[in-house]
């Protein structure tokens, strides 16, 4: 079982019932907030989507200056240099060290991309009867919960990297504006996946056959 | 249908289930969706609590002690993670250091704290302490933003690029915020909402 064996199932809402994301407690259907827990309840949050692109676009809109503007100012003796995202993973990859220049190419582009792909596609199929399999849906949606945070890898070493090195005239490293641009970025998407009610993935399946 | 005790719903996807106690070791999943809804341990809340609280004590010598060490010829440059933490604290950059700050040492602690506050007085058996179920809740909210494993992993990174240019040395620090990682995973492990917030409810009676 992989978890796409069996597509309906009754539902606290299906029962007039509401339950509770916090603790599972099941409440009474109207209830504004749990007997246990305290959490605020929605059956199901139907301003969920909105929040959805609303965080998705902030998200994006951060991404595209976070790529262009630099990441880390070098100045040696002097002279200063100016590298973005992309630059530091060549960076890494001239020194030789190709493992960590993968994981940070990893954690700043094909995580946030592939987020961004995956939150779409995600919010556009349950937005209607869809036949997709609600297993892997699901899946892929705690998948992008689960990775998002780590693409702050960058902004951490940036951090590092400037507090560490400051040798006054001889070398200093400090944070350029692409890392603010990129920490919110990477923050906006969080909320934009955090605000997705996985619920809906099962609430408009249309009937697949089991198999 | 009467919401009552013994009922409960999947976090992920609503399904409906009815569970009584769960013999020791056992887990309860999900019909629809496979999620763990329950575990049959009642001594995973003392451990639980004794991860977080290590995991509090060691945090301390973290933010008290320095961090790495960086030597180049005749020049020593110290960085405590408190130094980190500051260095996007110049002018259009603060917003970034508060940032940092609450990821890697605010958020961590306030959860640990919370995650202790809630369950100590379960782990020894006794009623909980005020406000609990809300610092249960909270600790829950906090979890994705504590994100003191990955600036770990950034530190690994950081150490490579730093390699030719100086000699590094880690401090004490170091070590504990290191050694924080590993256990808070651990502790992550053991949760499960259902069998957390029952036995709060049951200790609360």
């Amino acid at each position: 079982m992989d978890g796409s064996g069996r597509f309906h199932a009754l539902t606290a809402r299906d029962a007039g019932l509401v339950g509770c994301r916090t603790c599972t407690r099941v409440n009474e259907a109207g209830a504004e907030r749990c007997v246990r827990c305290g959490e605020r309840l929605a059956s199901r949050d139907p301003t969920s989507m909105q929040k959805v692109w609303a965080w998705w676009i902030a998200g994006l809109l951060f991404y595209i200056p976070a790529n262009i503007w630099p990441m880390l100012i070098t100045s040696t003796v002097g002279r200063a240099e100016e590298a973005t995202i992309i630059g530091g993973v060549i960076d890494l990859a001239n020194l030789g060290a190709y493992g960590v220049a993968f994981i940070v190419f990893f954690a700043s582009v094909i995580i946030p991309v592939g987020k961004f792909i995956a939150i779409a596609w995600l919010a556009l199929i349950v937005r209607k009867p869809h036949g997709h399999k609600p297993g892997p849906l699901l899946h892929l949606f705690e998948f992008v919960e689960f990775i998002g945070r780590w693409s702050m890898i960058d902004v951490f070493v940036v951090a590092i990297l400037a507090a560490l090195v400051q040798f006054d005239l001889l070398a200093t490293i400090n944070p350029g504006i692409a890392a603010v641009c990129f920490a919110l970025s990477v923050i906006f998407t969080m909320l934009s996946a955090m605000s997705f009610d996985s619920r809906a993935i099962w609430d408009r399946i249309e009937t697949i056959a089991d198999d | 249908m009467t919401p009552s005790a013994d009922l409960l719903c999947c976090p992920i996807c609503d399904a409906l289930h009815r569970l009584d106690d769960l013999p020791d070791g056992r887990r309860a999943r999900c019909i629809r969706c496979n999620t763990v809804l329950g575990t049959g341990k009642p001594e995973a809340i003392t451990r639980i609590v004794v991860l977080a609280a290590t995991s509090l004590i060691l945090m301390t010598i973290v933010v008290f002690y320095p961090f790495l060490q960086l030597r180049q010829g005749v020049f020593t440059s110290k960085a405590s993670v408190f130094d980190t933490v500051m260095t996007f604290s110049s002018g259009a950059m603060a917003p970034l250091s508060i940032a940092v700050g609450l990821f890697i040492i605010i958020l961590p602690v306030t959860r640990l704290a919370l995650l202790v506050w809630s369950l100590f007085p379960l782990s020894i058996g006794r009623p909980p302490w005020p406000g609990a179920s809300r610092a249960l809740r909270w600790s829950e909210v906090l979890r994705p933003w504590a994100m003191a494993e990955i600036f770990m992993v950034g530190v690994a990174i950081a150490l490579v690029k730093l390699a030719d240019l100086a000699t590094l040395t880690m401090g004490p620090a170091f070590w504990s915020f290191a050694a924080i990682v590993f256990i808070t995973a651990l502790g992550d492990t053991q949760m499960s909402k259902h069998t957390i917030w029952t036995a709060l409810d049951d200790s609360t009676r």
